[in-house]
């Protein structure tokens, strides 16, 4: 049998990301189901003041914590009396390269400055490569960013290119690919051939750089209205953001604030099609990273995800696209902040939750993303309809991803649906199991470190096993 | 430069290379995505003077020398902002015209928002004049 040149490198996986990250995961691992998480987040030695500091020094954090007081009293022109939260917004826009972003890349650059690396390598076409240049430029490394970025007929959505065009203003040297996983294969080979440092969203310093957000949002609110938020909504994907935002409010002593994670439903495309590609507008804060890695966090560039959102989600809302970009627009008309929209759709989320709460109550949306040529709702909108997506103002329920974008008329139409966590809670458990060998029955241990990662209890998580040994 | 068909030794371009056939490609790909090649695009100084099509080899930001054929010279940007959408521009106006009236009418008004002292309350009230 011919081993083709993907299994060839990912035969080899192990070694080079080891390598790549310097450091071992291989000591964090308790059975083939359970490992020692806090261990893992915790082993790079640094406290949340070092990472202030680090962070501090690097440009990044501190950024505005605004009240919307217009967008409040425009929900609450059509909530019930006495409802309708107070909405604030963490401007993380004011970062260097434009998003919460640059508080996970900082952490990583310095770590590879620090570990002697001389340059630095991420795979993303998100915010994500945009932070990983700016902060590699000012640590004088050399960076590489491995973007999906193309159809097969050359053909890039805006926001995308975009990013290939920031990273490249930071002097980064830009992939760009057609669709396909094998992008992390490519990775892989790029690791191996530079030595370069793996700046993979998904380690611990990258998350880890996060929580400073969640301890400036509990400190800012605490010193602006006398008590950390009751809510926080989170544009949710591959978990960081959720992850480290909730560690970060908890370490601030916000034990008592609800995490409400937030993605704009893309239910039914494919994530590796061709023809689905540019059927979408979001290219992240969706429904097709939020489920897979909420359920599957593991399968990252990384041996063990930082990232498990499952472990801090108290709910989960979904919003559509056509949601997300008229919140972009009010917000923009009513607040004065014009931000991209992907960024926005925790704001969409969080007026229709704002709606269902009481006047007391706060809500503070995480983070704002830069906007500009190609990353905005109309350059967004217009790509859509030119890849035959249907756009038209109506009823946001009758939206249909891929095929059709419905604007709301009236913001009351606004509303979040919540996903099931019980069903999120059941597929992350039986993904769990199969990933250990057949044979292999959960311990007490195991069962211990599902019902953490699943923030069940362990009854909950025996009943799980067992129906999905009867099934 | 778009009408620019050739570079030479030293020029910004851009080179696409085939990265992986079709029948080099990762299993349980949907067939839309199987059957076709695995593309990438990278951008760096021509090694040498080459044709739009022709092999050549650029050295990249980072210093890497990479194979390709020649897709662009002086390769840039033309993403914009576009049109504004009809569904959207009479959000600003709509929304705005509902917050006046329902402020008029006092039904909306944030307690919470109301209760921060405006300058007039902080100053007693009163003109400070």
């Amino acid at each position: 049998m011919v081993v083709t040149r993907v299994e060839k490198i990912m035969a080899r996986r192990g070694e080079i990301m080891k390598r790549a990250l310097g450091m071992d995961y291989a000591e964090f691992e308790r059975s083939p189901i359970a490992f020692d998480y806090e261990g893992m987040m915790s082993a790079h030695g640094y406290s949340l003041a070092d990472i202030t500091r680090i962070q501090t020094s690097a440009g990044v954090g501190s950024t505005p914590l605004l009240e919307l007081r217009n967008l409040t009293d425009l929900v609450r022109s059509y909530a019930e009396p006495g409802m309708g939260a107070r909405l604030f917004v963490k401007d993380e826009a004011a970062n260097m390269a434009g998003s919460f972003k640059d508080r996970r890349a900082s952490v990583s650059i310095h770590v590879a400055r620090k570990k002697g690396y001389a340059g630095v390598i991420a795979a993303t076409s998100g915010n994500y490569g945009a932070a990983v240049a700016s902060q590699a430029a000012r640590a004088s490394l050399a960076c590489i960013i491995c973007q999906e970025a193309f159809d097969s007929s050359h053909i890039g959505q805006p926001e995308i290119i975009e990013k290939s065009r920031i990273c490249e203003a930071f002097g980064a040297e830009v992939i760009q690919m057609t669709v396909g996983p094998e992008l992390f294969s490519y990775m892989l080979e790029l690791l191996d051939q530079t030595g370069y440092f793996a700046a993979s969203l998904y380690s611990s310093f990258g998350v880890s750089g996060i929580e400073t957000l969640g301890a400036e949002i509990a400190r800012e609110m605490t010193e602006l209205t006398g008590a950390p938020p009751t809510h926080v909504v989170i544009t949710h994907a591959g978990g960081g953001n959720t992850t480290g935002t909730a560690r970060g409010l908890k370490r601030a002593g916000a034990t008592e604030t609800e995490i409400v994670s937030a993605s704009v439903d893309l239910s039914g495309l494919h994530m590796a099609s061709d023809t689905d590609f540019n059927r979408k507008s979001f290219t992240t804060g969706h429904t097709g990273f939020g489920v897979p890695f909420a359920t599957w966090p593991d399968r990252a560039d990384v041996p063990r995800n930082a990232a498990r959102s499952l472990r801090y989600m108290d709910r989960y809302l979904t919003v559509t696209q056509g949601e997300v970009f008229y919140v972009t627009e009010a917000m923009s008309k009513l607040e004065g902040l014009e931000r991209g929209p992907s960024g926005n759709t925790a704001m969409a989320a969080a007026l229709s939750l704002a709606r269902d709460l009481p006047r007391d109550a706060t809500v503070v949306v995480q983070e704002t993303e830069y906007t500009g040529a190609g990353k905005h709702h109309w350059a967004q909108l217009n790509f859509a309809r030119a890849m035959g997506v249907e756009v038209r103002a109506g009823d946001p329920a009758e939206n249909v991803p891929g095929k059709a974008i419905v604007i709301p008329e009236r913001p009351e139409q606004i509303r979040a649906k919540d996903f099931d966590l019980a069903r999120l809670r059941r597929s992350y458990i039986r993904n769990a199991l199969s990933h250990a060998p057949g044979s292999y029955a959960p311990t007490a241990e195991d069962v211990a470190f599902l019902a953490e990662d699943t923030n069940s209890d362990a009854e909950t998580v025996e009943r799980v096993i067992a129906e999905l040994k009867e099934a | 430069m778009a009408d620019v068909t050739c570079c030479n030794a030293g020029d910004w371009v851009e080179v696409e290379a085939v990265l992986l056939e079709p029948a080099e490609r990762a299993s349980g790909l949907p067939p839309e995505t199987a059957e076709k090649p695995l593309v990438m695009w990278v951008k760096g100084f021509a090694r040498r003077a080459a044709a739009l099509g022709g092999e050549l080899e650029v050295e990249t930001m980072t210093g890497r020398i990479v194979a390709g054929r020649l897709s662009a010279v002086n390769p840039g940007y033309t993403h914009t902002f576009g049109e504004p959408a009809p569904e959207l521009v009479h959000v600003g106006r709509d929304l705005r015209a509902r917050l006046a009236g329902c402020r008029a009418a006092e039904s909306c008004v944030a307690q919470d928002a109301a209760s921060a002292p405006t300058s007039d309350e902080a100053s007693g009230g009163e003109a400070w004049w």
